[in-house]
Order: structure tokens, then sequence, then C-alpha cells
């Protein structure tokens, strides 16, 4: 059974607990709902130092904090961009971060309507004994650090857990590691008042076909909502990104409507109706692949209790970043790219895409890179 | 997948379905022989072959009943019976458009050194029955688990314990072209209230799907059977409506939208109670990918047998009375029904047994 939490310091009997949560539950559930709105869905910018220092050196722009910050305000500023946008993840850094004119990034995003988000975990670790396999970190002093980022604007929250497939992988011991760690932060963060997008993602790298990827997506999804049960979570205050299931990197691709078909039934077979949105990972897809896969899912006739949409991240910025090339100069150009592909995710998810259209320089470029760390 | 997809597969995907079409719904008449004497007793009938034989000729052939019906439950000795002219009862089903079903669980057992709690038996040679019953017309089979709510119960000893059975008896069952009916009862006995109810129920149905997982069950393929979730016996009532909005929500908590519809027990309410409740969670405006039903066995037949009384002359008073719970019950699948009706004497009677062993 979930905890239900309580309003601002009153006690409510909830089951056989009692909890004291400093903010009320439903919080969490109208802000998990209004991310799930159709229409809108997620730009994942919550690129690590190290990480976007990499996006960065690919098209010879510095790694200094004034670049970062440039970036990501082209980014949020893009006329019509936050219109197709219910929330943005950000890193740390970014999160006390301002526009050139000094506005904070949080309320340039709050007032377009853009619920922040912050990434919480610390990076993974090798599990000793395995080959390669990592669990995430990033428990310690967690509670703390959510009710600080939740101060400076935060509602939702991201960890991410890492599997992939091999000869023995995942192996239970890493799918039953990550999957408590999700639950655990899951919960710390709805203490917090921030809505826990739940991150089990598994990797695409590999010669495997698209039943082995639907067969260890489904077996990974129950460990998880088992474990969130387990953990107490309210399933209604946060939202699942997830891997598409697909073929292994290195396996022959395959239409949009047979991935969107077999992911929408992976979730069909694990995922309770009570979670009220999926926003999936783009995970080494190029731009146009992720659109027209998560169109294609929204265009299934079938049962889809939650709503369908994007957590994306090179996926929505790739060709935004390739037209900026760091110069000012290109900032209307690399904005229109962003703009183009938000319009075109959020189509997908209603189902409207209609494919192709003004494809920007990279938007087909994939962007799956072997063992891709982030 | 992760699920096991045998020979079978289109055909459980197809029945699971047809048991949940809107509008129809279970009759449970699979009453062992010892549970089934304890009935005839309360109307003063003989507990022998041939009467159980007449009980069931009396329900199957009651006039426009079967079509608001999808599957009926049969202990194995009906399986095998025909009616007084000779037709199999499987065919008397089969050609009303309704799947016969077979209880194949062997009763519950106590596990040592818990409060009296059991685990349920019958999985030895589970497979070479199902392949019987398979062949005799059957198309859908159910095992019940039982749990308590008590001060330490259920304990996960007796969670786990019973969430394997129901597991491995869901695989067997479809690797041998039949529908497992899943049933994790949990008592209604007690004082608690509704909440710690909600609670327990969610917490078995997550360890129930979590086992049925684990054993890679086609979900596409089987039905749950839960109780709903009301307070305990021995607590005040509450209204339909808040029944209705508990049980919906532990089962959007935990059940994966595969799988097509639910079944619920009756547990010892009322006739009048369980379509009454029945009919509020259809009627509710919220998420519910799976067709919410019926597999009424007491609160079916109550009324039906009250008016019988083991006489042939109430055959057809007692048919009239089957046939207005069952469409009463197809209402209520649709959210239709109106309540109250041409009540039988019986339909408001409470059915609950303390500790009600079948």
């Amino acid at each position: 059974m979930c905890s239900t939490g309580v309003v601002y310091k009153k006690r409510r009997y909830c089951n056989t607990y009692q909890f004291f949560f400093p903010l009320s539950a439903d919080e969490l559930i109208a802000n998990a709902a209004y991310i799930g709105s159709p229409g809108k869905g997620i730009l994942a910018a919550d690129e690590s130092t190290g990480t976007i220092g990499k996006r960065l050196a690919s098209i010879n722009v510095e790694n200094v904090e004034t670049n970062r910050r440039a970036l990501r305000e082209l980014l949020f500023t893009a006329p019509g961009v936050l219109q197709y946008l219910s929330g943005v993840i950000l890193f740390e850094e970014t999160l006390y971060q301002k526009t050139a004119a000094g506005k904070p990034f949080v309320d340039v995003l709050k007032e377009g309507g853009v619920l922040p988000g912050i990434k919480v975990d610390k990076g993974t670790v090798e599990l000793a004994g395995t080959n390669g396999e990592t669990t995430t970190q990033g428990l310690d002093g967690l509670a703390q650090r959510c009710q600080q980022y939740y101060k400076a604007g935060a509602r939702f929250a991201k960890w991410r857990a890492v599997l992939n497939i091999g000869a023995n992988e995942p192996s239970q011991l890493a799918i039953n590691e990550n999957a408590n760690g999700l639950a655990r932060y899951a919960i710390i963060c709805q203490e917090n008042g921030l809505v826990p997008i739940v991150e089990p993602e598994i990797l695409v790298d590999g010669s495997h076909d698209i039943n082995k990827c639907a067969d260890v997506t489904e077996r990974v999804l129950a460990v998880v909502y088992k474990a969130l049960n387990d953990h107490h979570v309210l399933l209604e205050g946060t939202l699942l990104k997830p891997n598409m299931v697909t073929p292994g990197s290195s396996s022959p691709k395959v239409a949009p409507e047979v991935i969107a078909e077999h992911t929408v039934r992976a979730l069909q077979r694990t995922m309770p109706p009570a979670v009220p949105a999926v926003v999936f990972l783009s995970g080494g897809q190029s731009e146009e692949e992720a659109t027209l896969n998560l169109n294609a899912m929204n265009k299934l006739k079938t049962k889809k209790p939650w709503t369908l949409s994007f957590s994306f991240g090179r996926a929505l910025q790739q060709s935004t970043l390739k037209a900026w090339a760091g110069k000012d100069e290109n900032i209307k150009k690399a904005q229109d790219a962003l703009l183009t592909r938000c319009k075109a995710n959020s189509e997908a998810t209603l189902g409207t895409y209609q494919g192709g259209g003004a494809l920007s320089e990279g938007a087909s470029e994939s962007l799956h890179v072997d063992n891709y760390k982030y």
C-alpha cells in the first residue's frame, strides 16, 4: 500500500502506517499528471558537467560555465518551445543559473508553464562479481538534497539505473539492486515533494533481437514495480522513463510499428494503470527515429491507460547543437531547430506526426555510442 | 517475451476475452460435494448424486439465464453429468454460448508455524488432469487461495506460498489449454476498516502479479477473481461507492492492463449487496482497462435455492429467481443496475459465515 501523505503539519492515519509529509500527496499526483499532459513532454537537459563537455567538444565549444549557461539559455528561451514541454530536467548547476539578463532559469520555465526537474543520482558504480554491471549511487543525504531542490523550484526528479543485455546479463543481482535503488530514491523524493521519474534503462547495445529486449524489459519492469510496491511508493505520483523495446544496436532495424507493438505490450504486461504517464528515453536513436517510434505507439489501437510521451536529451538537442556551433549569430537558427523537434514530438504524443518534414542536418543521424556513459 | 507462449496461446487469449464480455459473467457452481451438502441441508434436501445433478440442471437450463453468462465453474463430478433427458451439461452450456470451467484445486492445508494460515494444494498431476478436463469440454479453470487479515496476518509466508501456488497452477493450466482464473481471496472476517483491507489487497496482488511474471504466465490469457475491498465483517458497513473507489484503486495500483477482466467473488455479501457494489464500480469514472464482472456462487444461487426447496413444483419459481439475479448482475457489469427491484426472499440476506470453509 502506498503512503498517501498529509497536509503540512497534520497527521493523517493511512492504512496501518502513519506518515508525516511536509507536502501533500495531492501535489505529487497533480504534478505527475501535468507532466503527462497529451501534447507535451520533457526536455532532458541534465547532462552532467563531464557529459555536456563532450557535447560542447563536438562543436568546438569550450566547456566552461558561461558556455554551459549560454547553451541552456538558448534552449529555454527558444520562442514557441515551452508550449510543447511539461518539464525540463536540469543538472544541479543549471538549477541555480540565470539568463544573461539575470532571470533565474526556473522562473523562465515556470512562467512558460514548464515544471523544473532535477537529476539527483550520482552516477553508476560497478557491482563486484559481475561482468561490468553497475548500480546507481546517490541515496546518501538525498532527503536533504531534495528539500533544497524543492526550495529552489524543482518539482520532479530523475534517477537513472542502467542494465545491459548480454549472454548472462542482466543478472538477477543487477536487476534487484537497481530496482531497490530506484524504489528508495522514489519514496525519498515523494517524502520531500518531488515527483520521481523512475528510469530503468536497458541499454540498446548488443546483437540481440527485439524479442530478447521485450523479455528483459518485461522482467525488469516487473521487478521495478514490485519494488515500488514494497517501498510504499504512491504510483499516481510517479513517472516511468523506460527504453523503447527495440532490436540491439548491432541487429537489423525494424519498422516503428513493430517497435510500438512490442513496447506497448511490455508496458501492458507490467505497468499498473495508476501510473499517469510514460516518458520514453531516446537512448541513441536519431531525432527522427525517436519521434517516429513514439508516434507509432500513440497510433496503436490497444489498451493504453497512461500517456505515452518523451523525455529526450540527444534526440531533442542534436540538430540544435550543430546549428548553434557556439556562435551568437546562429542562435535563432538553433532555436528554430529545437522548435521543429519539440513540435514534432508533441505531435507524436498525439499520434499525428506526419514524419520527414523539414529535417535539420543531423536529424536522421544515429546518436548511438557504444557503451554510452553519461 | 517473458511469458510462455505455447500452442494454446491464441485460444487462451480469445477465451479469456470472451469471459470478460461486458454484460456477462460467471456462475460459480463448483461447490465440492461436502459444501453442496451444506447448501442442500439448509433446504432439507439429501446430499445424493441425483439431487446434486437435479440442482445443477435447474440452474443450467433456466430459461433466459445463459445469455447473461460467459462461463460456469463446475466441480469435477458435474463436468461429467447430464440432464435427465441425457444431454451432457457441457453441451447445454456450450450451446448457450457459455464456456465450461473446472475447479482444479484440492482444498487448503494449514501452514505449520502460522496462526492457522493455509496454502492450497492440487499441483500433483495437475497437467494430466487439465488435459482430461479439456477433452471433456472445459476451457477455463479455477484455484482458490485463501488469506485472512489479523493482528499478524497475512504473514509474508502465507502470501508468498499462496502466490507461488497460484502461479504454478496458472502456467500448468495454460500449457494445457485452460484459462486460469487466479483467485487470491482475502477473507472478509475481522474488525478491520476498509483501509486495512485495501492495504492488504494491494500488497497481496503485487506479490501475485510478480509471481505470475516470474512463472512466465501469459497475462492476456488469465482472469483475476479477487475479493472486493470492504470493511471487515464485524465493522460498520460503507456505501457501495466507497467500496467501488477502494477496490478499483487497488486494481489500478497492481493489475497490469494486459489482464482482460476481473470477475469478483462475492465472499459472503448478500445477493443485492454484491450487485450494488459491482454496479458502483462500473459507474466510476476512472481508468479501468479491464472488464469488471462477477463470478458469484452464493450471491447468485441463494434465492434460487430457497425457492426450489428440493421440490419439482418449485423449479420454475427457482429458475425465475436465478434469472432475476443474473440479469441484475449483467446490468451491474454495465453500470446500469437500478437496484432494489423484485427482490426474492433472501436477496438481502447476508451470506457471511465466520471462517467460511468451502
